[in-house]
């Protein structure tokens, strides 16, 4: 028999009612087939957030490749610690040293990117309906992986200065008066995706005083702390309370995301149960990768190479601010220290998910402001990546979403006092844009 | 043709709101047609293809290209003009069946039924002010009603209106998908749709395939993700209402001067009436689209039918 939907019909998918209730986020949704059209050349895209890999030398990393392959090539192509490579975790220690971390080899786990260190931290800490501080908003990738254990996201207002140690007080107070437990506060300090800003020295401190008071760990994601444009961040949550925070460090900004190598640094118990979780996941992260990423760190200038990110990423934030106020005066935005991201408030009646239609007509893409909140919240806003347009692009792009705001608001004002011209409901699905898209 | 292997050019992707529909409908005709044992190449619409089709022609090209560009007839007539063999309808069909109150007002006058409905730009909105443009659609148009856009399709944009106070989101919502939108009746009923092939023998109507959306409307996410809907092929409708639709398919069919395949979408209300909502001159050839559904109902295998349109085709440019 063909498969034909007879008199039962057929849904298409036999196992449609075996999946598992934590997988119902993952479906394909309208708003992210749109992101299909933006890895189109004639559009610009400010929606992803890809490293510029091409201001890597490529010599570096075929160098790096040739020794591995030479003086270690039976190690690099067979299992290895679920740990990570122990030359590779000393190397980390130097890497954290420039943020002023201190550590030992035998707290770090390397993994498959810090992605797979949120999954792996999420894994060991939430049960279903357990509460996840984040900011608001937050990582979205960060968000699918909470989503997926069913816990509860709490999202905590930020202001310029980054999370505000009030409302995360007052978050605190009312998820424990609704008699729900917090697991931990997964907070991004450094440059933040997807708002751009840098959580103040003196808000550390507070902060991590709150966390400690009320027995909640940190989780503190910091992959762009090192990417700068002029001053250094203040120096991170782990160094002011390393019993209480657990760290995740990337190199996929500060090398290349192609080698999906992170780590995670945590308190010696939690390190213990990370490294069995990592086994039962994946049995070890890629020898090969972590061996390269080792002998390029080992041979390469990095901390020259960091520097020419700088300069590049630099550069572009400068484009992308100075075509906003061109362009794009009306609206407010955050203004980043580093990293690769611009958070755009546009006007109360204006919908970013709702525009993302007509923008991929005027061939220019950002990700709505809704993908980086598990509520609703963010109709409003958008998010604008710098990190992978040229500057000439990016100045394209914004002015043609400019075009794109100013049609939209001409609709809105032709409906004005029609009604509500907005959907309120959550985003159902995953609405970001796929990890490859610049 | 010669006995050398046949060689077709699939063209998908492109830069439309449905571009990623068009890549999973484009792979799969180039699947089908190279177990067929043809040499398939699959490639987007871009900059390099008319000079590509200028340097070396292949013996058919199968524009699986969704959305503007590829069903607004733009290409299909750049193919004409460049005399290269394509399946499908010709430009002058496609424009006709882009623009569903066109294609309507088409169906409408040689003897089919389709919902009421009203075509209007955003201008209009802005010109005649909104309050007033709604109020008259509200006095004319009891909910529910349908909000479209007036061109494109996978259910981008469109709306069931249910009540009153929807109805200017619904409008903002198709207008962001382009500058007309149509507003028509609800029909209630079995949402259908059928295919039609022309293999040589004259348009022939496939079995009609039911569609009966998890969530209760068939938008974007209960067409593209299996197991948001479920399919009967064929309908579980009655033999007069099967008729019915299959006569409805072939008269928009050949209204609109349609060639080799298409799909028209309908509901079939309590008394067995077939409703024409649109007709798509590229039907999606998706894991999940009706067309190749309704070619396993009636016991074809999808490889022999592509490769017997583009063989169609390769014979009507001939001819």
């Amino acid at each position: 028999m063909s498969q034909t939907a007879g008199s039962r019909g057929n849904n298409l998918d036999p196992w449609y009612d075996s999946y598992a209730e934590r997988t119902s986020g993952l479906a394909a949704s309208e708003v992210r087939a749109l992101f299909a059209v933006a890895s189109r050349p004639e559009v610009v895209s400010l929606a992803g957030g890809m490293p510029y890999v091409s201001a890597l030398p490529n010599d570096l990393i075929r160098t790096a490749f040739d020794e591995v392959m030479t003086s270690q090539g039976p190690t690099a192509l067979q299992y290895g610690s679920g740990q990570g490579v122990p030359a590779l975790r000393e190397r980390i220690l130097e890497v954290m040293a420039e943020e002023k971390i201190r550590a030992s080899v035998d707290d770090i786990v390397t993994t498959t990117g810090s992605q797979q260190a949120i999954d792996l931290v999420a894994k060991l800490f939430l049960d279903p309906g357990d509460v996840v501080l984040a900011e608001a908003p937050s990582y979205v990738g960060a968000i699918g992986v909470f989503r997926s254990y069913q816990a509860r996201i709490v999202h905590v207002a930020m202001d310029a200065d980054g999370l505000i140690p009030e409302a995360l007080r007052e978050a605190i107070s009312a998820q424990r008066a609704a008699g729900r437990t917090i697991k931990f506060l997964y907070t991004i300090p450094n440059f933040h995706n997807p708002a751009g800003v840098t959580l103040s020295a003196d808000r550390r401190t507070e902060i991590v005083e709150i966390a400690r008071q009320n027995g909640i760990l940190v989780v503190e994601d910091n992959p762009y702390g090192l990417l700068y444009f002029d001053e250094a961040p203040p120096p991170p949550l782990r160094s002011i309370d390393p019993d209480g925070v657990i760290y995740l460090g990337s190199f996929s900004k500060t090398l290349a995301p192609g080698f999906r190598v992170g780590w995670a640094v945590a308190p010696h118990a939690i390190k213990e149960k990370l490294v069995l979780a990592a086994e039962s996941a994946i049995l070890s992260p890629s020898s090969f990768n972590q061996l390269v990423v080792n002998r390029y760190l080992e041979t390469a200038n990095w901390r020259a190479q960091i520097e020419t990110f700088r300069g590049v990423y630099r550069e572009r934030k400068t484009a992308m601010l100075s075509s906003l106020r061109e362009f794009l005066p009306e609206l407010t935005w955050t203004d980043p220290a580093g990293g690769f991201y611009v958070w755009v408030t546009m006007p109360d009646e204006l919908d970013a998910k709702q525009m993302l239609p007509r923008a991929v007509t005027e061939l220019v893409a950002y990700t709505p402001g809704t993908a980086f909140f598990a509520d609703g919240q963010g109709r409003n806003a958008m998010r604008l990546s710098f990190c992978y347009p040229t500057p000439e692009n990016i100045r394209v792009g914004v002015r043609r979403l400019a075009n794109v705001v100013g049609r939209e608001l001409a609709l809105l004002d032709a409906f004005a006092g029609s009604g509500s011209l907005r959907d309120t409901e959550p985003d159902r699905h995953v609405i970001s844009p796929p990890p490859n898209l610049g | 043709m010669s006995d050398k292997q046949p060689h077709a050019l699939v063209l998908a992707g492109g830069i439309s709101h449905e571009r990623e529909v068009s890549l999973r409908s484009g792979r799969r005709v180039a699947d089908a047609l190279t177990n067929e044992g043809w040499r398939v190449d699959m490639r987007e619409p871009d900059a390099s293809l008319l000079p590509h089709l200028a340097e070396g022609q292949p013996d058919v090209v199968w524009p699986a290209l969704h959305g503007a560009s590829g069903e607004d007839g733009a290409l299909r007539a750049l193919l004409e003009l460049q005399r290269v063999p394509f399946v499908g309808s010709d430009y002058r069909a496609a424009r006709l069946a882009w623009d569903k109150p066109v294609a309507k007002t088409l169906v409408a006058n040689s003897g089919g039924v389709t919902p009421r409905g009203v075509a209007l730009s955003r201008d209009t909105f802005r010109e005649l002010g909104a309050p007033s443009v709604l109020d008259a659609l509200r006095a004319s148009f009891p909910l529910p009603v349908v909000v479209k856009p007036a061109r494109g399709g996978s259910a981008q944009g469109v709306s069931i209106v249910r009540d009153s106070a929807g109805l200017a989101r619904a409008m903002v919502e198709a207008y962001t998908y382009g500058d007309d939108a149509l507003v028509e009746t609800h029909i209630s009923g079995v949402e259908v749709a059928v295919g039609v092939i022309d293999l040589g023998d004259g348009p022939l109507a496939l079995p009609a395939v039911e569609i009966e959306p998890l969530s209760g409307e068939y938008d974007f996410e209960a067409r593209y993700n299996a197991g948001e809907t479920r399919f009967y092929a064929p309908a579980r409708i009655s033999s007069v209402a099967a008729t019915k639709a299959a006569e409805c398919a072939l008269l928009a069919h050949k209204a609109l001067g349609l060639r080799h395949l298409s799909r028209v979408d309908m509901i079939i209300d309590a008394e067995d009436r077939a409703w024409f909502l649109e007709v798509n001159v590229l039907p999606g050839l998706t894991e999940t689209s009706t067309l190749p559904q309704a070619l396993r109902a009636d016991d074809r295998e999808l490889g022999s039918v592509y490769a017997a349109l583009a063989q169609r085709a390769i014979g009507d440019f001939s001819a």
